[in-house]
């Protein structure tokens, strides 16, 4: 009787974190839909414990159906039939099961039909359901794009398109084609309006397209003609029920095979416009990112997890030169090193998470009454976290993710080799986390500004005022240290004023930064729950070297020296 | 076509996680060490019932459990999947009930709840194993009923087509409402508990419980209609005292006996090789293990 909830009391601590409060009193506008909805809570109590409620259904799914699925969906996977889409068995039972119990649109509206829950707990059960089957999350997490419908779409839109994603359709987001995989300003798929009928017409091909084949798309696509960059782009709705897309085939991937990665064609595909024209990328396409970088960040922990539990299982169990092959420190570190690093990785997606929440929140309240200087103000320092977090939890949560998938092969020893362990599938499936959705590389990108705006510094020196457990002082003493040398090699980069230069040292710098703030993130997980002090002293020990080592290469460094790695 | 399922459950201990303290030393069962479940294929009963509902939404479908008061539990468990309302049959003198008393409380509740189409129950609970109660609700209630369903196909014009598994393959049979049916553990596995379900029925109680509640809570009881379980006792139910609990059971225990596997003569065959497997294959055969 397994449930991916019960069985992690780590959950439950992120779940009741003190800024819950805060948000969800927003998130529920004070609870005043209790008058109009019979399942809407009563008091911030009640909501939490319908939040627990509702993941204890999706931990049990996740333990139960999803998890026990994972290893034939893996091996059966989906195919192509007369152009759409049929899925593993598994699959559609894992599907089934969450649609039946109501885990479909979790962070819509009421009114809408949508569970209206923070993104905290739609973000733990994309965790639970990422620990199950890394593949399968990708199908039921792509209801994330229903967001995008809701922020950006009309009234009328919403109305006809959000009430079947909370009934169970699914969605896809076709963004990527043959070449235009991380520059998408090259998308060439032509979006066309017909004037006799008033409707768009879409033709050409997308590629790499996760859940190509779902219920309801939102497709990126060039609808002025003679352009050539992103300004060009709009964002359109497509619906299957209409017709006009065929799936050409499904790409045979090394991982999360369960999951259907399409070519699809679009054959004057009728569609409807989302938003404003020339916004699709800009705008829209920055927000789907956002929203599904989060997601990744969530499936990496959720890898991770596995990973994590199946090298423990097994050092535990296996037994050589007499006794379990954990008694050996060389094990023992690696399990140890593993759990510190879930540990930071999940303490930085939650963190990030109720920031996204509180901005986001604050931008819905924005919709329906003008928000008091004080709440705009707040936006505004969230949604600046939101930004500067996001691509370090998915960046670096997806690289310790691959890190714990290599070790838990590693800890398997020979049999992690065989097909018989689960190790082997999670090693494949974790191995796309760290490309997809913008590629560490990218998300280094995004996060050198931060760097050098100085959100990361800043948030870091709120860290290090906050209050911590007494017996941690040593470890917050580390953590000053490590800021000084962070400090100190921004400032070498920035002393050379040479674009290349930063850039050939930003990922350095942002893994300074991310292992600081994780730091100081398990500081206080540990501060607030005794059991995370082992991962807090491990991970600093990691994180002291790790920022130790960029900063020693970035002080020899210089521009000579970065020419030697030119092509 | 508006249907009335009333679906038997139980709340049984979960024998299926028996750890070491499972059984007390007098041999009795240690209820504290085993946790209180919705009985298995009542569950799978649940399913067939919730399928019809999904043919026919103006269906009813009412929980009936026999028990303690906290078997309410199983009741909102039911409703959190889909089921409409549940009764808790429960009363100092249902204490001690065999099988026949069971089934002849039951079968007063039914009575009392008057209007039937269907009576659905898991083939047999996994505390007593003795998958005898439904059975002997529908002589009672005088029934026709069909036992060991996998799939209850369709209910339409007054009539029932059930798929069955029996030891020899599957049949079908059509049969006229009202009916009993006892579902197999091998028909579909129950749906998980709804999301918004769960939000809206988390604070449905009995009386009993509704008693122990907060003010402000049992107002919002109060105020919802809908979070109203019932509860009946065996005075309420009409019961003949001489026909329930102790009094109406003629089964009674005679002894516990804590059976101890022991390898008594046994064999021992030695070796790793394709011989010793051989050997240890063709032992099994004679001896009917396999083959």
């Amino acid at each position: 009787m397994a449930n991916f909830y019960n069985d992690n009391p780590d959950l439950r601590h992120h779940l009741t974190h003190p800024l819950m409060r805060k948000i969800v009193e927003l998130k529920e506008r004070n609870y005043t839909d209790a008058e109009k909805y019979d399942y809407a809570p009563l008091n911030f109590e009640d909501a939490m414990d319908s939040y627990e409620k509702v993941l204890e259904i999706a931990g049990e799914i996740s333990g139960e159906i999803v998890a026990p699925n994972a290893e034939s969906v893996d091996h059966e996977g989906p195919h192509v039939v007369d152009g759409h889409v049929v899925y593993a068995q598994g699959t559609q039972v894992n599907l089934d099961a969450l649609v039946k119990a109501g885990l479909m649109g979790i962070s819509l509206p009421r009114r809408y039909n949508g569970l209206n829950f923070s993104s905290v707990p739609y973000i733990m059960a994309a965790d639970m359901v990422s620990r199950a089957d890394a593949g399968f999350v990708n199908i039921w997490g792509l209801q994330d794009c229903a967001e995008t419908i809701y922020e950006f779409a009309d009234e009328d839109q919403k109305q006809r398109y959000l009430p079947r994603v909370c009934a169970g359709e699914t969605m896809a987001m076709d963004l990527t084609e043959p070449d235009a995989g991380s520059d998408l300003q090259a998308v060439m798929l032509k979006a066309t309006y017909n004037e006799a009928d008033g409707t768009w017409r879409l033709n050409g091909v997308k590629r790499f397209i996760t859940n190509g084949d779902g219920h309801i798309a939102l497709v990126l696509a060039r609808s002025e003609e003679g352009t050539h960059d992103g300004r060009g782009l709009s964002m359109f709705i497509y619906d299957r029920n209409d017709g006009g897309v065929t799936v050409r085939r499904i790409e045979n991937k090394m991982g999360i095979k369960g999951s259907p990665t399409c070519e699809l064609v679009f054959k004057n595909a009728k569609a409807e416009l989302c938003g404003s024209r020339k916004m699709g990328l800009i705008k829209y396409v920055m927000a789907l990112m956002n929203g599904a970088r989060l997601g990744i960040a969530a499936q990496s922990v959720g890898v991770s997890e596995a990973a994590y539990r199946e090298a423990l299982a097994y050092a535990n169990d296996r037994k050589q030169f007499g006794k379990a092959i954990i008694e050996f420190p060389a094990v023992a570190e690696m399990i140890a090193i593993m759990k510190a690093k879930l540990d930071a990785s999940r303490s930085i997606l939650y963190e990030t998470t109720r920031f996204v929440d509180m901005y986001k929140t604050y931008e819905d309240i924005a919709k329906e009454r003008s928000l008091t200087p004080e709440e705009r103000a707040e936006m505004k320092k969230y949604k600046g976290y939101a930004d500067a977090f996001t691509p370090v939890a998915k960046g670096m949560g997806s690289e310790f993710c691959n890190q714990n998938a290599y070790d838990c092969v590693q800890v398997h020893g020979g049999s992690g080799f065989m097909k018989d362990y689960a190790c082997e599938r999670i090693y494949r499936d974790a191995r796309i986390t760290s490309i997809y959705e913008g590629t560490t590389q990218l998300q280094v990108v995004a996060a050198i500004n931060h760097v050098v705006k100085g959100t990361y510094l800043a948030k870091i020196e709120e860290y290090a005022a906050e209050t911590y457990a007494e017996g941690l002082s040593e470890l917050k003493d580390k953590l000053a240290a490590m800021t000084e040398l962070y400090k100190q090699a921004i400032a070498l980069v920035g002393e050379v004023n040479d674009t290349e230069y930063k850039d050939f040292h930003a990922r350095r710098l942002v893994e300074m930064a991310g292992h600081i703030i994780m730091g100081y993130l398990l500081l206080g997980d540990a501060t607030r729950n005794d059991s995370f002090t082992r991962s807090a002293n491990v991970y600093l020990n990691y994180a002291e070297a790790e920022v130790a080592k960029n900063f020693k290469f970035i002080s020899e460094s210089n521009l000579d020296k970065m020419k030697m790695y030119k092509a | 076509m508006s249907l009335n399922i009333i679906v038997l459950a139980k709340q049984v201990p979960d024998t299926r996680n028996v750890g070491k303290d499972a059984m007390k030393e007098d041999g009795t069962i240690n209820r504290a060490a085993l946790p209180a479940i919705f009985n298995p294929e009542d569950l799978n009963a649940l399913e067939q019932a919730l399928q019809i509902k999904e043919t026919h939404p103006d269906t009813t479908i009412t929980i009936l459990t026999m028990g303690p008061p906290r078997a309410a539990e199983i009741i909102r468990e039911a409703v959190y999947r889909g089921a409409d309302t549940g009764i808790v049959l429960t009363d100092r003198a249902f204490a001690g009930a065999d099988t026949l008393a069971t089934s002849y409380a039951l079968s007063a509740a039914i009575r009392k709840i008057g209007n039937y189409d269907l009576i659905i129950a898991g083939r047999q609970a996994i505390d007593g194993d003795t998958a005898q109660v439904a059975p002997q609700v529908a002589e009672k209630l005088n029934l026709p009923q069909i036992t060991y369903a996998e799939k209850i196909e369709k209910v339409e014009n007054g009539k029932a087509t059930v798929t069955r598994r029996l030891e020899s393959g599957v049949e079908t049979l059509e049969c006229p409402l009202p009916l009993v049916i006892t579902v197999n553990g091998s028909a579909a596995d129950c749906r998980p508990r709804n999301a918004r379900r769960i939000q809206k029925y988390k604070y449905a109680v009995t009386p009993s419980e509704q008693a122990q509640l907060s003010p402000e809570m049992a107002a919002l009881v109060e105020a919802r209609p809908y979070l109203q379980l019932k509860e009946w006792s065996a005075e309420f139910v009409d019961a003949d005292p001489e026909q329930i609990g102790l009094k109406g059971s003629p089964t009674k225990v005679k002894g516990i006996v804590n059976v101890v596997f022991q390898a008594k003569e046994s064999k021992r065959l030695e070796g790793n090789d394709q011989a010793a497997l051989e050997d240890l294959i063709k032992e099994l055969i004679e001896n009917h293990t396999i083959g």
